[in-house]
C-alpha cells in the first residue's frame, strides 16, 4: 500500500487533489481511496486529505498517520507542528514552493532523508501560467507522479481530463506536465550530482 | 461499471435507479452531497421525481409520511442533530407502516456541537420502529439502498440506511454501479399495502386508546421479527442478480477458530479487519462480527456467529448511554442470555470522529485485562484537569470550552 | 285545516339550508346529493364551530373538485371527535400524521400526485389554530414559500381547544384560558402578542387568502369553492367558536361568529398575491361589548366591575380592522387606502 497525505488551504482544492490522485490509479486498474479530514467550508483554514493506493481492496478508513509522501500545497503550513509527522525515512515529499529547503528554512530537516525524495517544485507560478489560476492540485499530481511514479503522467492526466472540461481541464493538464518535467529534472540532476560528486567539487 | 467515486455520489446514483418519485431534503453536514447530486439529477431530467427543498428535517420526513401515503416511493436523507429534530416523524411513519428509505449520515450529536462521525445519531432512534442497516463500504452503502427499497415495500416498514459520515460519505473508494435494468430487476413498481385514493377511500392515523394499542404495537413487533427472514432473502436475491455479497443480518471474518471477537458496526470494521490480520500473522486468534442489520437486531444470527469458542468477546461501540454504557452490548448480553456466554468488554470508541486506528486497536487486543467498560484513547489528563477546576470553583465555566483552551486547538490534528 | 305559519326564512331567502330555492342557487349544503365528506356521527361538542365550518368547508371542496380530493389533517380537536377509533367519520380520503407538520404533510401528497401524474386530484391541508399558527407554522410558510399546490385551511377557535383550552398564538387579547387566567391586575392573555395568519400567509406573496365564518356560511361555501379555481398556495381561515373554551351557548355559536364580523374584530376578506381585492362589508356595526357580553372567557371585563380601559382596547383593535380593511363603506380612509393595495368591496349576492 503506498498512503500519500496532503496538507493545504481552504480553497486550494486539497481535497479535489487527493480524489484526482485515486482517480489516476483507478484509471490504471488499482484500487485507491481518497478522503479529507476538515471541518465545516472555510477558506484559508488548514486542511488535510488522505490517498491510498494498493492492488487489494482497501479497508481501513484510520487517517494517514504514516505517509509514504507527503504533498505539501501552501508553505505557510510548514512550522506548523505534526505537519511532518509520521513521514518515514525512505518517504516522498513535494512542495509547492519556487524557492529551495535552505531558504524555506527545512534544510535540517531534509537532511535526515533520501535527498532526491525530497524536492520543491513551484507548483503555484506553473499554475498560474498554464491555467491563469495559483491552483496546486494538477501540478503537484504531476510533480507526484515525476517523484514517486506511484502513477504514471498519462493516468493523471486522465484524471485531470475526466474532472474538468476545455480550456480548464487543457491548463491544469499543461501544468502538470510541466511540473512532472521539472521535478524529473530535478531528479536527474540530484542523481547526477550524487554520482560525480567529484566532478562537481572541481566545477 | 466500475467507478472511482465519492460515498455520497455512489449513493446519489444507486438511488436514483430505484426510481424515487418524491425526494424531499434538508441539507445537514454530511448528508449534503447526497442530496445535492439528486437535485442536480432531477433537474437535468435524468431523473424524473419531484424535489422538493424543505424548511427542516422535520418537514422533510412530513413531506416523505405524505408522499408515502400518496402512493408514492419517498426518499430522504439526514444526519445527527436533523435526524434528533425529525424525530417525532420518525416515530410517526414506522407507526403508519410507510416504506420510506433514509439514508442517514452518521454524525455526532452534539452538544457539544460536532460534525464528525460516530453513531449516536441512529441510536437515538432505534427505537423508533425502523430498520436499521449499517454499512460497512460506499460500495456495501449504494448496495444496501437498492435493497432497502425493496424490504420496506415488502414489509410496509421505513428502513434506515446508516453510512459514516466523512469516512464514508466524504471518501473516495472504488464501486461497481449497477446496470438500471439489473436494479429495475431487483426492485419492482411501489404497490402500497395502505393508500390515500379518492376512489377508495379510506381514514389513515386514527387514534388508537388503551383498548387496542397494545395489540397495534404488538403486531408491528411480530412484523419486525418477521423481517430478519425479509433482510436474508433480499441479500440472498441481490447476491444472485449483482453477483456480489453485500447486506444480511451479520458478516462474520475469521470468527471459525478465534478465542476472541471483536464486535462493530460501520466502517471501522475495515480497520478492525486490517488490525486482526496483522494479529493473526503474530500468531493470535482473533476474529471481528460486522453486525449489518440492527435493527430488528439478528440475535440467533450473532448467537451462530459466535458459536461456543470464544472466551473473550469486545463489542466497539461508536456511541454510547449515558448512564449504562454500551449500547449494542446490551443487545448483544440479550441474545446471550441463558447460554454459557463468553466474557464481554464494552470499548467506547471514535466518538466525535476520533480516529480508530489500527495501532490503538492492537494495543486494546493485546490487552489482556480489559475493564468491563472503556473509553478507546482516553486523555485522562484532559478530563482530571477539568475536575480539578470544577472541584476549585463554583463558577468553572462550560467544560468543553476549558477542554479546548488546555489542548490548544486551532486545527484538527491528524490522527 | 289546520293553519301552519311559513315563516320568510323557509322560502325565498338565501338562507344556507334553502332547498326551495333553484338548484343553481343552493348551497352546495342543502343540494340533495352532498357529499358529507365529514358525515354525522362525530363526537364534537354541542354548537362546534369547527364541526360545522368543515363540513361547509370540505363539502365545497368536494363538489369543486368532482370528488378528487385528499384532505390531511392536524392533531386537534377535528382529528380527535372525527376518528375516534375504530371509527371515522370521513368519506374522504384522509390522513392524519402529527400536530406540527400537517402543511408539509399535504406537500407531499401533492408532490406525489404530480409526480405519480394524478394533478387532477387536489389537496387540502387542515388544522386548529395552534397547529396552523403556533407549531405548524415553519412547516406553513415552508408550503407558502414554495408554492406547493395545497388548499390549507385553517379553523380558528383561538386557543387549544383539544387538550383544555390553552393559550394559543391566535389568542386574542383579554380572553380567558387556562394558560392565561382571569387572575391578577391585567387578567386574561396579554396585549401586544398574537399573530395574523391571513396577513402573513399574504406576505408570502401566495395566489389566494381569505378568511371567513360560520356566520355566512355561503360566503364560507364560495370561498372554499373559489380557492380551488388556483393552483399552488391557498390559504383560508375560517372563525370558528368553541361554545366550551369561549364560554358561551351552543345554540349562539353562529350569532358569535356574526358579531364577530360585525364589531370589525373579525375581519372578512379575499387576498391575491398579497394584495387584497375584496371585503365583506359591516352591514350592522355593533360595539365590540356585545361581542364580549355573550362569551364567558371575557366575564372578568364586565364583573365585578366593568373593565372600560380593557374593553376600549379592544374596541381600538376593531376601528382598526375596520379602517384597515375598509369595512364600512363610507369609511374609506386615507390610511386604509394606504395600507392595502386596492380592494372592491363587494357583498355576497353580487358575486
Amino acid at each position: 500500500m503506498f498512503q500519500v497525505r496532503f496538507h493545504g488551504r481552504g480553497g486550494q482544492g486539497v481535497v479535489t487533489a487527493a480524489e484526482l490522485l485515486a482517480s489516476a490509479a483507478f484509471s490504471e486498474g488499482r484500487h485507491a481511496q481518497a478522503f479529507p479530514s476538515f471541518g465545516s467550508e472555510r477558506m484559508g483554514a488548514p486542511v488535510m486529505s488522505f490517498c491510498r493506493i494498493d492492488d487489494q481492496p482497501i479497508r481501513t478508513h484510520e487517517p494517514v498517520t504514516e505517509p509514504d509522501a507527503l504533498i505539501i500545497q501552501d508553505v505557510t503550513l510548514l512550522h506548523q507542528a505534526d505537519l511532518f509527522a509520521g513521514l518515514s525515512r525512505e518517504g516522498y515529499m513535494l512542495v509547492n514552493s519556487a524557492r529551495g529547503f535552505a531558504e524555506l528554512g527545512l534544510d535540517e530537516f531534509v537532511s535526515g532523508f533520501h535527498q532526491d525524495r525530497l524536492l520543491v517544485v513551484p507548483a503555484s507560478q506553473l499554475a498560474l501560467t498554464h491555467l491563469g489560476r495559483p491552483l496546486p492540485g494538477a501540478p503537484m499530481l504531476g510533480g507526484f507522479a515525476a517523484l514517486t511514479w506511484a502513477v504514471s503522467l498519462d493516468a493523471v492526466l486522465a484524471a485531470i481530463n475526466e474532472k474538468f472540461r476545455g480550456p480548464v481541464a487543457d491548463g491544469n493538464a499543461k501544468a502538470a506536465r510541466a511540473a512532472f518535467a521539472f521535478v524529473r529534472d530535478e531528479r536527474e540532476a540530484l542523481t547526477r550530482k550524487a554520482q560525480s560528486p567529484k566532478a562537481e567539487a572541481d566545477a | 461499471m466500475l467507478k472511482q467515486l465519492e460515498g455520497s455520489r455512489a449513493v446519489a446514483e444507486a438511488v436514483a435507479m430505484c426510481r424515487p418519485q418524491v425526494i424531499c431534503a434538508y441539507p445537514i453536514t454530511p448528508q449534503t452531497h447526497i442530496v445535492e447530486a439528486l437535485s442536480a439529477m432531477v433537474k437535468t431530467g435524468d431523473l424524473e421525481a419531484e424535489f422538493l427543498n424543505v424548511e427542516s428535517e422535520f418537514a422533510a420526513m412530513s413531506v416523505a409520511i405524505g408522499a408515502s401515503a400518496a402512493g408514492a416511493r419517498a426518499y430522504t436523507a439526514t444526519a445527527s442533530q436533523g435526524l434528533l429534530y425529525m424525530s417525532e416523524a420518525v416515530y410517526n411513519a414506522a407507526g403508519l407502516g410507510l416504506p420510506i428509505v433514509m439514508t442517514v449520515a452518521n454524525r455526532a450529536i452534539g452538544a457539544p456541537i460536532n460534525i464528525w462521525n460516530d453513531h449516536s445519531d441512529s441510536m437515538s432512534q432505534r427505537d423508533a420502529g425502523w430498520l436499521q442497516l449499517f454499512a460497512e463500504t460506499n460500495q456495501e452503502a449504494l448496495d444496501l439502498h437498492i435493497q432497502a427499497f425493496r424490504i420496506a415495500e415488502e414489509l410496509s416498514i421505513p428502513v434506515m440506511v446508516c453510512m459514516d459520515g466523512f469516512l464514508l460519505t466524504h471518501a473516495s473508494e472504488r464501486v461497481d454501479i449497477p446496470e438500471p435494468g439489473q436494479v429495475d430487476a431487483f426492485l419492482p413498481r411501489y404497490e402500497p399495502r395502505q393508500v390515500l385514493d379518492p376512489d377508495d377511500p379510506v381514514s389513515i392515523g386514527a387514534m388508537v386508546g388503551p383498548e387496542a394499542f397494545t395489540e397495534v404495537r404488538y403486531l408491528a413487533f411480530e412484523r419486525m421479527r418477521q423481517s430478519l427472514g425479509v433482510i436474508e432473502s433480499a441479500a440472498a436475491d441481490f447476491a444472485k442478480t449483482f453477483k456480489r455479497d453485500s447486506g444480511g443480518l451479520v458478516r462474520p471474518y475469521l470468527t471459525d477458530d478465534a478465542e476472541i471477537i471483536v464486535i462493530a458496526l460501520g466502517s471501522v470494521l475495515g480497520t478492525v479487519k486490517d488490525t486482526v490480520d496483522d494479529l493473526r500473522a503474530d500468531g493470535m486468534k482473533v476474529g471481528v462480527l460486522g453486525i449489518t442489520t440492527f435493527r430488528p437486531f439478528p440475535a440467533e444470527a450473532v448467537r451462530e456467529a459466535l458459536g461456543v469458542k470464544p472466551r473473550h468477546v469486545i463489542v466497539l461501540e461508536r456511541a454510547l448511554a449515558p448512564g449504562t454504557g454500551g449500547i449494542v452490548t446490551a443487545d448483544i448480553r440479550m441474545a446471550l442470555a441463558g447460554r454459557l456466554a463468553p466474557r464481554i468488554s464494552t470499548v467506547i470508541a471514535g466518538l466525535g470522529g476520533r480516529a480508530v486506528t489500527r495501532k490503538s486497536l492492537r494495543g486494546l487486543l493485546e490487552q489482556d485485562d480489559l475493564d468491563p467498560l472503556t473509553f478507546l484513547d482516553l486523555d485522562t489528563r484532559l478530563v482530571d484537569r477539568e475536575l480539578q477546576r470544577m472541584r476549585a470553583a463554583r463558577r468553572s465555566g462550560p467544560s468543553p470550552e476549558n477542554i479546548l483552551r488546555d489542548l490548544g486547538i486551532t486545527a484538527s490534528g491528524i490522527g | 285545516m289546520p293553519y301552519q305559519r311559513i315563516k320568510f326564512y323557509q322560502t325565498g331567502s338565501f338562507a344556507v339550508g334553502n332547498r326551495l330555492l333553484d338548484e343553481n342557487q343552493r348551497s352546495v349544503q342543502s343540494t340533495a346529493g352532498r357529499s358529507n365528506a365529514l358525515t354525522c356521527g362525530h363526537r364534537a361538542c354541542q354548537g362546534c364551530g369547527e364541526a360545522l365550518g368543515a363540513r361547509y368547508a370540505l363539502d365545497a371542496v368536494h363538489t369543486a373538485t368532482n370528488g378528487k380530493m385528499i384532505a390531511v389533517n392536524a392533531t386537534g380537536c377535528l382529528e380527535v371527535f372525527s376518528t375516534p377509533f375504530p371509527e371515522t367519520s370521513w368519506q374522504i380520503a384522509w390522513l392524519h400524521s402529527l400536530f406540527g407538520n400537517a402543511p408539509a404533510v399535504a406537500s407531499g401528497v401533492a408532490a406525489a400526485l404530480k409526480a405519480m401524474g394524478r394533478t387532477d386530484i387536489r389537496v387540502v391541508g387542515q388544522g386548529g389554530d395552534g397547529g396552523t399558527v403556533d407549531i405548524g407554522f415553519a412547516c406553513l410558510s415552508g408550503m407558502f414559500e414554495r408554492n406547493d399546490d395545497v388548499l390549507y385551511i385553517c379553523y380558528d377557535n383561538q386557543a387549544y381547544m383539544n387538550t383544555g383550552v390553552q393559550r394559543s398564538g391566535a389568542t386574542p387579547p383579554a380572553a380567558r384560558t387556562a394558560t392565561t387566567q382571569a387572575v391578577g391586575r391585567e387578567p386574561g392573555n396579554r396585549f401586544g402578542q398574537g399573530k395574523s395568519a391571513p396577513l402573513i400567509a399574504m406576505a408570502h406573496e401566495i395566489p389566494y387568502v381569505a378568511t371567513a365564518t360560520v356566520a355566512d356560511l355561503r360566503d364560507l361555501e364560495y370561498k372554499a369553492t373559489r380557492a380551488m379555481d388556483f393552483r399552488g398556495a391557498r390559504y383560508l381561515h375560517i372563525l370558528v367558536p368553541c361554545p366550551l373554551g369561549w364560554g358561551s351557548a351552543p345554540a349562539d355559536t353562529v350569532k358569535v361568529a356574526r358579531l364577530a364580523t360585525e364589531s370589525g374584530l373579525f375581519p372578512v376578506f379575499e387576498a391575491e398575491t398579497g394584495e387584497v381585492v375584496s371585503s365583506t362589508p359591516i352591514r350592522h356595526r355593533v360595539p365590540v361589548t356585545e361581542y364580549l357580553r355573550i362569551q364567558a372567557r371575557y366575564a372578568h371585563l364586565f364583573r365585578p366591575k366593568e373593565r372600560t380601559d380593557v374593553i376600549e382596547k379592544i374596541q381600538a383593535a376593531a376601528d382598526r380592522n375596520i379602517r384597515r380593511f375598509g369595512l364600512l363603506p363610507e369609511d374609506l380612509s386615507a390610511e386604509r387606502a394606504e395600507s392595502l393595495a386596492p380592494a372592491t368591496v363587494t357583498s355576497p349576492e353580487r358575486r
